[in-house]
């Protein structure tokens, strides 16, 4: 039987098992709308802006390892998801974004609502496709899911003229791809294990640095079996947390400008440092000529392009982080007692005395909240087991330092392209997939607004988030900069006029609290925690003078941090 | 250090923006860049000329190799390769002894005079770049009313091949 393209667009989402389609209708949009109607299988998530509904397609898609799809019309309806778009791609994430288009005879006509979706979303997809015919809509749709899900993940578009969801094809969904132009390998090159173990055995002073890819790998099980064969201290990315447990002794907690003291001091002075899932991104290198000067790298990754592109790589292994890992592990197993346990233990001294600085200590008050109490508490009340959401800032650093993440895929954050607004559409997605599971979006004053519309979509999906606004009144991490390097001229990092959050929830339908005396902090947390099945929408305010420490400045290096004031005394009396 | 770079790539609308657009946005020197389908009708194969360190030549192509669209590619710098590109150049060739001269040098070049008016020349000449550019410089005495290159095309010797 002879279907329309707007109907296989929709049996095509249904065979490929989506449950969520996150979008917003318009004109060109409006047959694919209208086959949507007629179904129940795919549940189409109403956003109230565009961008929302790629980051809670993302969001979906980070908590679930599954992609999440996206759809919206022509025009505005596309220019407005592209930073949802590149916040995927930075970030690897999977995500198939259908996008209508205006009918074929009239592309290039400048046509109303007419952009040219596959040039303006180019650089940021993985990669895009045009349909030219029916005929080639539901293989192009197979391949747009395959392409997003494998290899290196990231967001595909695929631009669908009018017409087309107008005209009659025969429908079948193919059921595998094959494509001579793109074959992804995953299993690593038994020589190059063979020789990433060799190196491994030989460490004095190990590290094990892993990434984002090894949490979009489902690498974790493997990689903590590793970690704790081996006994050499680990350390994380922003994009990794959670992948090794907080709580696992190898653990010194995050890397990098707002990473632990002892994480970064191993990095710099580590001799073998093992790279899983991580692409040495500037906010975890500081300074490149100042990097790991003694470090001989093994570094696995599924993209070749990311092996070798800031720092040199004795040992590249292109594959998949779990594939490879349960390689190595075979191979480790019966010569575990290679490893020099003398000079590995003498290294774990020293990383001791580093630890004993306490980089992330702080001081709480009885008159202001401070923010990092908020996330530890969070983490508290939680097990460190929530779904945590964030927006991008100091509260982003609070949260990656402080909630200690006990699982992979709780994590949710916009670490590569660090897009304000990315933390409410997020939590939506996860919700979603998870309705029982806490899922906390936590933001600051700033960012809560540049996405903050979704509060009427988590209404009418009924998302029982919560939301910890960290509310200092300042875009924090912009005073920060500002008063450390920029002579405290906070310019135009002042959130004046700000609304009063309470009563802006309350409108949208939600309950609001707000908290301001550390006293009634917890009290606050458990009242809004109790409510499971309500967005609660907590304002908290934070005293705004706390920075995020510690912290590595522009042109230093690992070695070189700055830490939060009183503990420089800490660390001369602990190292003397 | 100059490169050059033969890519098989699915002959498909916006395969070549996707190659130049990666240049652009990473930053990479493109010095030419020719493009057309082969013998198999969707494939296209295309030529980059390029320069950079060896970090940089190793990234390009690990970018390249990443497109979608891409098959395949290689670095013919990397073996023994002939290299060519056809060159035409238009110059004024009005008196006797100015249409001499050019004809003299065209034959000097191996070149041929492909076109001719009363008052012009029309040149073709083919070769490495080397060799075209040193045409040029041949034609310093003449006028030159202008100059089109098709940008360069190579092929591996011997058994060396690119094929899909």
């Amino acid at each position: 039987m002879q279907l329309t393209g707007a109907d296989i667009v929709v049996r095509c989402l249904q065979d490929e098992g989506i449950e969520f389609l996150f979008g917003y209708p318009g004109g060109a949009a409006l047959h694919i709308y209208d086959a949507l109607y007629k179904q129940d299988q795919v549940k189409h998530i109403l956003v109230r802006h565009e961008q929302g509904a790629t980051h809670a397609a993302d969001g979906y898609a980070r908590a679930t390892g599954k992609p999440g799809v996206v759809l919206v019309t022509s025009g505005p309806g596309v220019t407005n998801t592209i930073t949802g778009i590149a916040t995927a791609y930075m970030d690897s994430i999977p995500m198939v974004v259908l996008t209508a288009q205006v009918p074929s005879h009239l592309i290039g006509d400048d046509a109303f609502q007419e952009v040219d979706t596959v040039g303006i979303t180019r650089p940021c997809v993985k990669h895009n496709f045009l349909v030219g015919d029916v005929d080639s809509l539901a293989d192009t749709l197979k391949k747009a899911f395959y392409i997003a899900s494998s290899g290196r993940p990231g967001p595909v578009v695929v631009d669908i003229p009018k017409d087309i969801t107008a005209n009659l094809a025969e429908y079948a969904y193919p059921e595998s791809v094959d494509m001579r132009s793109y074959q992804p390998r995953t299993r690593g090159h038994s020589k190059q294990v063979k020789r990433g173990v060799d190196l491994l055995l030989s460490a004095k002073k190990p590290i094990v640095y892993t990434g984002g890819g090894a949490v979009l790998g489902d690498a974790e099980d493997v990689l903590q079996k590793m970690v704790n064969m081996l006994g050499y201290p680990s350390t994380s990315t922003l994009m990794g947390l959670g992948a090794i447990p907080a709580s696992n002794e190898t653990f010194l907690g995050m890397l990098g400008m707002h990473g632990t003291y002892e994480s970064n001091m191993a990095m710099h002075d580590c001799d073998v440092m093992f790279a899983v899932g991580a692409r040495f991104d500037d906010r975890v290198t500081g300074e490149l000529s100042k990097f790991s000067p003694n470090a001989r790298i093994v570094q696995i990754d599924i993209d070749p392009s990311s092996i070798g592109k800031n720092v040199g790589v004795e040992v590249p292994i292109v594959g998949d982080c779990k594939e490879v890992l349960e390689q190595m592990v075979q191979l480790l197993e019966p010569r575990i007692d290679e490893i020099d346990r003398g000079e590995v233990n003498k290294w774990w001294e020293q990383i001791n005395r580093w630890k004993s600085i306490d980089s992330l200590a702080y001081k709480t008050n009885d008159e202001k909240i401070v923010p990092q109490l908020v996330v530890e508490r969070l983490g508290e009340i939680t097990n460190g087991e929530a779904y945590v959401c964030s927006d991008v800032g100091q509260h982003q650093m609070w949260a990656a330092q402080y909630y200690a993440f006990e699982k992979p895929r709780r994590w949710i954050n916009s670490g590569g392209l660090g897009t304000m607004g990315f933390g409410l559409p997020s939590a939506m997605g996860v919700q979603l997939a998870y309705p029982d599971s806490t899922v906390i979006c936590i933001t600051g004053d700033a960012s809560i607004q540049m996405c903050i519309q979704e509060l009427s979509c988590c209404l009418q999906y009924g998302l029982p988030i919560k939301v910890i606004n960290l509310n200092n009144q300042y875009m924090g991490m912009v005073r920060q900069w500002q008063e450390f390097f920029y002579d405290r001229r906070y310019s135009h990092s002042y959130m004046d006029a700000l609304p009063d959050f309470v009563k802006l929830a309350e409108s949208y339908g939600h309950i609001g609290m707000r908290v301001q005396e550390p006293s009634k902090l917890d009290a606050t947390l458990e009242e809004a925690f109790a409510l499971t099945d309500r967005l609660v929408f907590v304002d908290v305010i934070t005293d705004p003078t706390v920075n995020v420490y510690p912290m590595i400045a522009g042109g230093k290096g690992h070695n070189e941090m700055h830490l939060a004031p009183g503990q420089e005394e800490v660390k001369e009396r602990e190292l003397a | 250090m100059r490169r050059i770079i033969s890519v098989l790539l699915e002959n498909e609308a916006g395969a070549l923006s996707r190659v130049a657009g990666l240049f652009s946005a990473r930053g990479y020197n493109i010095e030419s860049l020719t493009v057309a389908p082969t013998d198999d009708p969707s494939l296209s194969r295309m030529t980059i000329v390029t320069s950079g360190t060896d970090n940089i030549i190793e990234q390009i192509t690990k970018q390249l190799n990443k497109l979608v669209d891409v098959v395949k590619l290689i670095d013919l710098t990397e073996g023994q390769h002939i290299e060519r590109e056809l060159m035409l150049v238009k110059v004024v060739a009005a008196g006797n002894e100015q249409r001499e001269e050019v004809k003299r040098l065209v034959d000097i070049f191996r070149g041929r005079i492909i076109d001719v008016t009363e008052s012009t020349y029309t040149l073709e000449m083919t070769g490495n770049g080397d060799k075209v550019d040193a045409f040029v410089q041949a034609l310093s005495q003449v006028e030159i009313i202008e100059v089109v290159r098709s940008g360069v095309s190579g092929i591996g010797r011997g058994k060396r091949a690119l094929s899909a």
